[in-house]
């Protein structure tokens, strides 16, 4: 037994070399039309330019890539051959210290603001992870928790954001009075988009929401009359706190003149960033609420096999239209904030790569784990910001991490895909099984 | 009448493209079970491979157009099967038997990043080539009212024809067919007969590609316009064409990227050209509402 492996040891080097050379040629190949070649207008014709450096620049970083992936993977496969005993990373999402871990987290993010108030980038950033960790929520309660797969999430982003511009433009409403009224329009949305797609199966059933989210843009894109189409909408007026603005002081009341404190710029950042995290925090507290109610524990159960569910009585009509709905009013809720945030609107800002970005934060995340959300919006929001240098290569970086972070860890960053409420028996199992023993 | 005419021809010829890339969509569904977020990107990859290997051939001083088409549809073909490997390999395979949401945000992180380094690789301006099929035939007399039907549009619908049947004969005749079909039905029991699984997965990944590859080059003679952006709404389309027509159903894809193509030219030649992509999708959505498995699909028996 140990004769073999002594041998296959030795080999190794050189397999992993020729394994290298191999995934180098595939690349120097592929590369050739796209890397190697390049046409450009040269009075009004196309001619051809080579680049032959960089071709082989690209095959030797693939060589040495591909040595750095198979040496980190072998490693990874010894060490999980050695120990079998559950990752922290497993845990953190059920263990005692996650209440802990919680309130620290909301902690930080309540400081963060004062912290760096100076700071306009770290708070605009800032205000973007939450944004997209609301999102990133709203879209759980309908992937993670319901087990419906929504491939057109930003229709009902959309949605919000177009009705708050829309009426506070308009009518003059006040961004309070239209969180409540969007999300509800945007529930409406929901409903009328679940309601044909009850009978259709998972895939069915991302096709037409993503055809729904394409249709949504289009109407704004096009419906010039009410949306001013590829114009958008702007001068979105901002929200006020109880009908004081954030404004620089002239004739409407202003927060820093009823307080009797010098005006700064700062005060709307930090309020905006307040209210999302606001915001974020009641959906993140009704989500893991209803959760524990009937409703929450159907969804849970329709997720894991509908038909059972429907032999125990449960009405899966109504469990899947309450779990569009919920998703579609937090969405739209999220897109009144992102309409007040940015003073302009467009449909450019609804297009399927933000829905599959929204997606991939609840599946990178882990399906399910609330936790989970914020760490992939902290992680797909940041790594971008990290290539903002040289801006180009960020959607190239996004793809590739998204790609990278599936393969490495299918199950998402946090995986805890685990019906909140267990059988005992079931409950056993896991605590044996955390605690190491074999089943 | 010509124009209802003229439409149909338009819309054959979009079909065609569609029902093409449709293929590759429907043939990884049957197999994985899973929607290949990226092979709309192969074909965006095989028109701009077919744009270079065009100029490629023009400086190089070939002048026969024969030849040329051939040479090109050769080159298109071997590179994006290339491409289709890659990304199977590359992005799906570490994923199987893992969640069915997995493969689909690696597909969709594949798209966004192979869309983005043509971008970056070939520039994000949109690229014309010179139209190398000019002329076509007229009928039912001449000027406003005839009906035109160009060299590259009866190119697209006839080579379109004869891959459809080589392609069914494949499946239905060939020792890789029988493969194919049998990983469909059972993977497990596949392996146990002695068959290479994995290579036959490859082998679909790879034949999806090529045909994608083919619209690809079809559509830079067609319209001799392209950029990196055309993937994607190419890719919806052809997806919802083969989700129309039955998804894991072959005639289906065919039929299901027809009728999306013929959809699409009637509601832009009689209605409105802006909206023509809300009428494809309401009529996808209003299908599978009275037709949940689509039109030629088998509605799926769940068993408990």
């Amino acid at each position: 037994m140990a004769d073999p492996m002594a041998q296959d040891k030795g080999r190794q080097p050189r397999r992993r070399l020729t394994d290298a050379a191999l995934a180098a040629l595939v690349a120097f190949l592929l590369g050739i039309p796209f890397i190697g070649l390049t046409t450009v207008e040269v009075g009004g014709r196309l001619a051809v330019q080579t680049r032959w450096s960089w071709l082989l620049a690209a095959a030797g970083l693939v060589f040495l890539g591909r040595l750095a992936v198979r040496w980190l993977f072998e490693r990874q496969q010894a060490a999980r051959g050695r120990t079998n005993r559950p990752r922290a990373m497993n845990r953190l999402g059920t263990s005692n210290g996650s209440k802990l871990a919680g309130a620290f987290v909301i902690g930080v993010a309540v400081v963060l603001p004062f912290a760096f108030h100076d700071n306009r980038y770290v708070v605009d950033t800032a205000t973007t992870v939450l944004i997209y960790v609301m999102l990133g929520w709203g879209l759980n309660v309908v992937v993670g928790l319901a087990g419906l797969l929504d491939l057109g999430y930003v229709a009902f982003y959309a949605v919000g954001a177009y009705t708050y511009a829309l009426l506070a433009t308009q009518f003059g409403l006040s961004f309070w009075w239209c969180l409540p009224i969007a999300g509800l329009f945007a529930a409406a949305f929901g409903v009328l988009l679940g309601y044909p797609t009850l009978r259709l199966r998972g895939d069915y059933l991302a096709i037409v929401t993503l055809g729904f989210g394409e249709i949504i843009r289009l109407v704004l894109l096009n419906w010039t009359d009410l949306t001013h189409g590829p114009d958008g909408i702007a001068s979105i007026p901002r929200p006020t706190l109880f009908g004081l603005s954030f404004a620089p002081p002239g004739d409407v009341a202003t927060v820093a003149g009823a307080l009797g404190i010098d005006f700064a710029p700062w005060h709307r950042m930090v309020f905006l960033y307040l209210v999302i995290l606001g915001l974020a925090l009641l959906t993140n507290l009704l989500v893991l609420r209803l959760r524990r109610l009937p409703i929450g524990r159907a969804w849970e159960a329709m997720r894991e096999d509908e038909i059972a569910c429907r032999a125990l009585g449960i009405n899966v009509t109504n469990v899947k239209l309450s779990a569009f709905a919920l998703g579609a009013t937090l969405g739209g809720i999220a897109g009144v904030f992102f309409a007040a945030r940015q003073g302009f609107i467009s449909p450019e800002s609804f297009t399927f790569t933000e829905s599959a970005i929204i997606l991939a934060i609840v599946v990178l995340g882990g399906s399910g784990s609330q936790f989970g959300v914020v760490l992939a919006a902290c992680v797909l929001v940041l790594l971008p910001e990290l290539g903002r240098n040289f801006s180009e290569y960020r959607m190239l970086l996004f793809g590739a991490a998204m790609v990278a972070i599936m393969v490495w860890r299918p199950g998402g960053l946090l995986s805890m895909r685990r019906a909140t409420v267990n059988s005992v028996r079931e409950e056993r199992a896991v605590a044996l099984r955390e605690a190491g023993v074999p089943s | 009448m010509s124009q209802f005419l003229q439409q149909a021809i338009n819309g054959l010829t979009l079909g065609s493209l569609y029902g093409l890339i449709a293929i590759g969509y429907t043939m990884v569904y049957g197999i994985l079970g899973m929607i290949n977020f990226a092979h709309g990107e192969i074909y965006m990859l095989g028109a701009f491979i077919s744009l270079t290997a065009f100029t490629v051939l023009a400086a190089a001083g070939m002048t026969s157009l024969p030849l040329a088409l051939l040479v090109v549809l050769l080159v298109a073909v071997l590179f994006t099967a290339g491409y289709g490997w890659a990304v199977e390999r590359i992005a799906y395979r570490p994923l199987r038997g893992s969640t069915k949401l997995a493969p689909l945000i690696s597909a969709i992180g594949a798209s966004i990043f192979l869309q983005n380094s043509v971008q970056l690789l070939q520039g994000a301006r949109i690229k014309q080539i010179q139209p190398l099929l000019e002329g076509g035939f007229e009928f039912f007399g001449t000027g406003a009212d005839s009906v035109r039907v160009s060299h590259a549009q009866l190119l697209i619908i006839v080579v379109t024809a004869v891959l459809m049947l080589a392609f069914t004969w494949m499946i239905t005749r060939t020792s890789f067919g029988r493969r194919q079909r049998a990983c469909e039905q059972d993977q497990g029991m596949t392996r146990m007969l002695g068959i290479n699984v994995d290579r036959t997965i490859s082998m679909t990944f790879m034949i999806g590609a090529a045909l994608a590859g083919v619209a690809g080059m079809m559509v830079t003679l067609y319209y001799g316009v392209i950029d990196f952006y055309i993937g994607f709404l190419a890719g919806v389309k052809a997806f919802t064409a083969a989700v129309l027509g039955g998804i894991g159903s072959l005639p289906g894809a065919m039929l299901g990227g027809l009728l999306i193509g013929l959809i699409e030219a009637f509601y832009a030649g009689y209605f409105s050209a802006e909206y023509k992509d809300v009428a494809v999708f309401g009529i996808l959505i209003l299908v599978l509402v009275f037709r949940p498995s689509g039109l030629l699909g088998r509605p799926e028996v769940e068993k408990v």
